[in-house]
């Protein structure tokens, strides 16, 4: 096994992981980053994020219509103190990222141009066409080239961490290319693994977001969460999950059902808005969260569109015009023209809700400490209760870059701090047992596949932990997934080469979502309450005096997840009623 | 055990077999030939000039005006047009593009500028050789 | 949906076990609706769970699934199966080493466009924290399309220029560096030129043009290579004749 060692190991080279490793390089060019990834930095997924970036920039907006925006979007379980330091912070990151490059779309006078989005009173999302992710992931790729102190390791599996006395002291990764493995030791690990889509079966997520993190930290004993937040986009391209931006609606789209009506009117998001005049924070501006609800219900009452890829409703841009769709939209226009055969400037889009963010995470708070020392976690992989029950679209991307340039400082602030291990030996020893597992599982036999179960896997969770869930569900998918927990350990890895196993890493991967989905699964059981995207049939409303508390899914190896509670934060927002009628009521 | 990563071999001579793409690229760098050639043509013009004789002269203007010589030079100046003119003249808005506020000059502006001062500059050279 | 029978052909190459490269043949039930990569996630989750290749989003922006389908250097998810009549041939990405069936060693690349410092280089201090450039629309437009670039590198492989000799920069190291030489924000073309203008820089480009024709993006590297020739000639001209240098 060979040995690497840095000051700072940073493991996810996404747009968190590449924020975090510029700051401490800018801050800190003595300390050693080592930037791990198991893919090239420009494959992560922060590349398909479309929409954009929010942070305050009018001067008819406010930090605190940002801050109420985003703890009202989540249903109260923010941690306000974060969400403070949010707002607070957003508009310097992406003046940041500007200076360092990113192509931002631009106003006539030559500032950087902001658009309307789901759930915020004002215009304050920062986009670049509908490319948005994509940029920023580019710019910070780039811009991190210039730092000879950031040694990048593309194509590394990470494995699993390494500890000393609860301490976090490492991760063991497999090289693809080569087969071998490697001990990376530092005295802090940031985890910056993005989220894990892919535990469902429909998902606008990539091949590649397993929830490698989250399960590496869950199996080290750190609590993940709010699991049972999942965030399902309402449009998404049927059958392929392919994410039609919330652009298409900031910009003038609608939504409509087979009667070509506007269906969210129903749904507590009216009254109708005229046709492409969309008024803050009502219907299809309204957050993702009572959208995808929204489509539930229309299913239901058969006002949805039959498709050859099922039941969908249509987002209908007509009326924005050639030049705009065009000039504000040209990806997602050429994605439904090659994916589902439409063209938006003639024809409304099948569109239907799709898994597309989880809410829940690592454990971690306002620094982006983990409950384990020296353990830090940043992005979609992390929890630090910005989003609370439903993030708000154009969030996300922001937290990338304030979160992860906090976590950076605390996390190079630790590692200055800190001295080596006691026992080097002992922390060998802990790699190996490690490689041992991995090199067990080449051994397994028995007739399960990967497809199969990671199949089963995804049903039982769309089932049980779907839009809509009551105990039985819940209850069932649990079940389920510990079921599989165990059938899993029969998958025969074909592929024995030691050259880019993407057999093993299959599986791999499918252990990892094995865990984060028993963590989804039990807590969505566990919270009898409906709040955000976390919607009982069996407990309509919401509950705060019982739960207005963060989850935290614990790991019993062999058994369930055991499930605690935390207190929310709240500074100066009491929970109130999530007002989307664009102030109507 | 392990990477042992395999180069696949192009061929030095025959790469440009590969594809059409490339064989278009190959016809086209093959008027180099013909420019060879013409240098050469108009190297043993000047000489002739250079000799200060007549009949000479009027030896080499008349091995031009053959037929075999008249169809050659025409096939010499399509094989010129179709390789080098046309596809050059289609390609300058890439490399001249010229942008104007937001928006960028219509490529056909930028051809149909090259074909104008095309015509323009051989109406003055026939010009320069007729008064000459 | 309707479903067609695809005879797939697929190269393998594991260096543990094979001396060269092979072709494997897979028969697959494509949906009308499928990219080729559909038709390899088929085959990986049913037929053969040892093919390795690279993919991620499936949406025409993460740039992994570049591979040569019929010869031709194609992202593997945008290219359709409904538009291949017959049967189907993928391979790796050519001009590359073949790590293992269809993926590439991508190294060379990686470094070069490193080599083109794809950043922004500042000569004045940039305006105080919290203050952004001001950047006019058609400031942006010069450059909006360079930066399209995603990195699957069909470029490369379409670049005979490169596969000859590769230590030519090649197509999208040199239109990334374009794209900041061309941005208002940026004060660093006169350092990049030496790289640019170097032997295996833009003069090593003879224009074929495959690079443009194959980029999935339409980014256009050949057309950023010529303006980059015409750009160093300029500047040439301008230093030899003692003109203050041409700064953008």
């Amino acid at each position: 096994m060979k040995h690497i060692q840095a000051d700072v190991v940073i493991v996810g080279a996404g747009g968190a992981g590449l924020r975090a490793s510029i700051a401490i390089a800018e801050a800190n060019p003595d300390l050693e980053v080592a930037l791990i990834s198991k893919v090239y930095p420009m494959r992560s997924h922060t590349c398909a994020a479309e929409g954009g970036a929010a942070g305050v920039k009018r001067s008819d907006d406010s930090l605190e219509m940002h801050f109420n925006d985003t703890v009202s979007g989540g249903d109260w379980l923010c941690d306000q103190d974060v969400v403070e330091y949010f707002v607070e912070q957003a508009p310097r990151e992406l003046v940041q990222l500007e200076h360092w490059g990113c192509p931002w779309s631009r106003d006539e006078d030559g500032s950087v141009a902001v658009r309307p989005f789901g759930g915020m009173k004002k215009e304050r999302t920062w986009y670049a066409a509908d490319k948005s992710g994509f940029h920023i992931l580019h710019t910070l790729f780039q811009t991190s080239l210039q730092h000879p102190s950031i040694k990048r390791y593309d194509e590394f599996f990470a494995l699993d961490l390494i500890q000393e006395d609860g301490k976090c002291r490492g991760v063991v990764a497999l090289e693809m290319r080569s087969g071998r493995y490697f001990h990376f030791s530092g005295k802090a690990v940031i985890l910056a693994t993005g989220g894990a889509g892919k535990i469902f079966p429909f998902t606008t997520n990539g091949a590649i977001k397993t929830g490698d993190g989250m399960a590496m930290a869950y199996r080290a004993g750190v609590p993940l969460k709010d699991m049972e937040f999942v965030q399902y986009h309402p449009t998404g391209l049927p059958g392929t999950g392919i994410l039609l931006t919330e652009g298409c609606r900031g910009e003038g789209g609608v939504l409509v059902n087979k009667d070509g009506y506007r269906f969210l009117q129903d749904y507590d998001m009216g009254p109708e808005t005229p046709l492409g005049k969309p008024v803050f924070k009502s219907m299809e501006l309204g957050p993702r969260d009572r959208l995808s609800q929204a489509f539930w219900h229309e299913q239901k009452k058969g006002n949805t569109v039959e498709t050859a890829w099922g039941d969908c409703v249509l987002l209908d841009m007509r009326h924005l015009g050639a030049q705009r769709i065009l000039e504000r939209l040209p990806l997602v226009h050429e994605l439904a023209k090659s994916y589902v055969g439409v063209d938006m400037i003639t024809d409304p889009v099948p569109v239907r809700p799709v898994v597309h963010y989880m809410m829940g995470g690592i454990d971690t708070n306002i620094n982006g400490e983990t409950p384990m020392p020296g353990l830090f976690a940043i992005g979609e992989t992390a929890c630090g209760s910005l989003n609370g029950a439903n993030r708000l679209g154009s969030n996300s991307l922001t937290e990338l870059l304030v979160f992860g340039k906090r976590a950076a400082a605390t996390a190079a602030q630790y590692a200055a701090d800190t001295d080596g291990p006691a026992n080097q030996a002992d922390l060998d020893e802990q790699a190996e047992a490690i490689v041992s597992r991995i090199r067990e599982l080449l051994q397994c036999n028995g007739d399960e596949t990967i497809s199969g179960i990671r199949r089963e896997m995804m049903n039982s969770l769309e089932e049980g932990a779907g839009i809509y869930r009551d105990e039985e569900g819940t209850e069932a998918a649990c079940k389920k997934i510990a079921e599989l927990q165990v059938r899993s350990a029969s998958i025969e890895v074909n592929d024995k080469s030691n050259v880019f196993n993407t057999d093993l890493q299959g599986l791999l991967e499918l252990q990892n979502m094995l865990d984060v989905a028993e963590c989804v699964a039990e807590a969505s059981n566990a919270r009898k309450e409906s709040r955000g995207a976390h919607q009982r049939m069996d407990y309509v409303e919401r509950d705060d005096e019982n739960y207005l508390k963060h989850s935290q899914s614990f790991r019993q190896p062999g058994e369930r997840p055991r499930i605690g509670w935390l207190d929310v934060t709240i500074t100066r927002s009491q929970p109130g009623v999530r007002d989307y009628s664009g102030g109507k009521k | 055990m392990s990477r042992q990563p395999y180069v696949r071999p192009i061929s030095k001579t025959t790469w440009y077999m590969r594809n059409g793409r490339y064989k278009i690229y190959m016809l086209r760098e093959m008027t180099s030939f013909l420019v060879v050639f013409y240098t050469f043509l108009t190297i043993v013009a000047l000489s002739t000039l250079a000799a200060d004789s007549p009949a000479a002269w009027q030896n080499f203007i008349s091995s031009q005006q053959g037929p075999g010589m008249v169809v050659f030079h025409a096939l010499a100046l399509l094989y010129f047009l179709f390789f080098q003119t046309f596809p050059w003249f289609k390609l300058a808005p890439k490399a001249m593009p010229v942008q104007i506020g937001e928006k960028k000059l219509p490529g056909s502006y930028i051809v149909i500028g090259h074909y104008v001062a095309w015509v323009f500059i051989s109406a003055v050279i026939f010009w320069l050789a007729g008064a000459l | 949906m309707e479903i067609r029978q695809i005879e797939l052909e697929v190269m393998r190459y594991d260096p543990e076990k094979d001396k060269q490269p092979w072709f494997q043949q897979y028969t697959v039930p494509c949906q009308e609706d499928w990219a080729i990569l559909d038709a390899l996630n088929y085959v990986k989750d049913n037929l053969d769970t040892t093919l390795a290749y690279r993919w991620s989003c499936h949406m025409m922006v993460c740039g992994s699934c570049g591979m040569m389908v019929n010869g031709e250097p194609s992202l593997t998810c945008k290219t359709f199966v409904r538009d291949l009549p017959g049967k189907v041939r993928v391979e790796p990405l050519e001009n590359f080493p073949i790590e293992r069936d269809l993926v590439v060693v991508l190294d060379d690349v990686m470094q070069k466009l490193h080599k083109v410092q794809p950043y922004i280089i500042r000569k004045d201090d940039p305006p105080p924290e919290g203050v952004e450039y001001t950047q006019s629309r058609g400031a942006l437009a010069k450059f909006k399309q360079l930066t399209m670039c995603i990195n699957c590198m069909c470029c490369y492989s379409a670049c005979p220029q490169y596969g000859l000799d590769n230590n030519f920069i090649g197509p999208a190291a040199l239109a990334l560096a374009h794209r900041y030489n061309l941005d208002s924000r940026d004060q660093g073309k006169s350092q990049r030129l030496d790289i640019l203008a170097d032997h295996d820089g833009v003069w090593d480009c003879s224009f074929v043009g495959a690079c443009s024709e194959v980029c999935p993006k339409h980014v256009d590297p050949a057309a950023a290579i010529q303006q980059m020739k015409i750009d160093g000639a300029l500047e040439f001209w301008k230093q030899k004749l003692g003109f203050p240098g041409g700064e953008s």
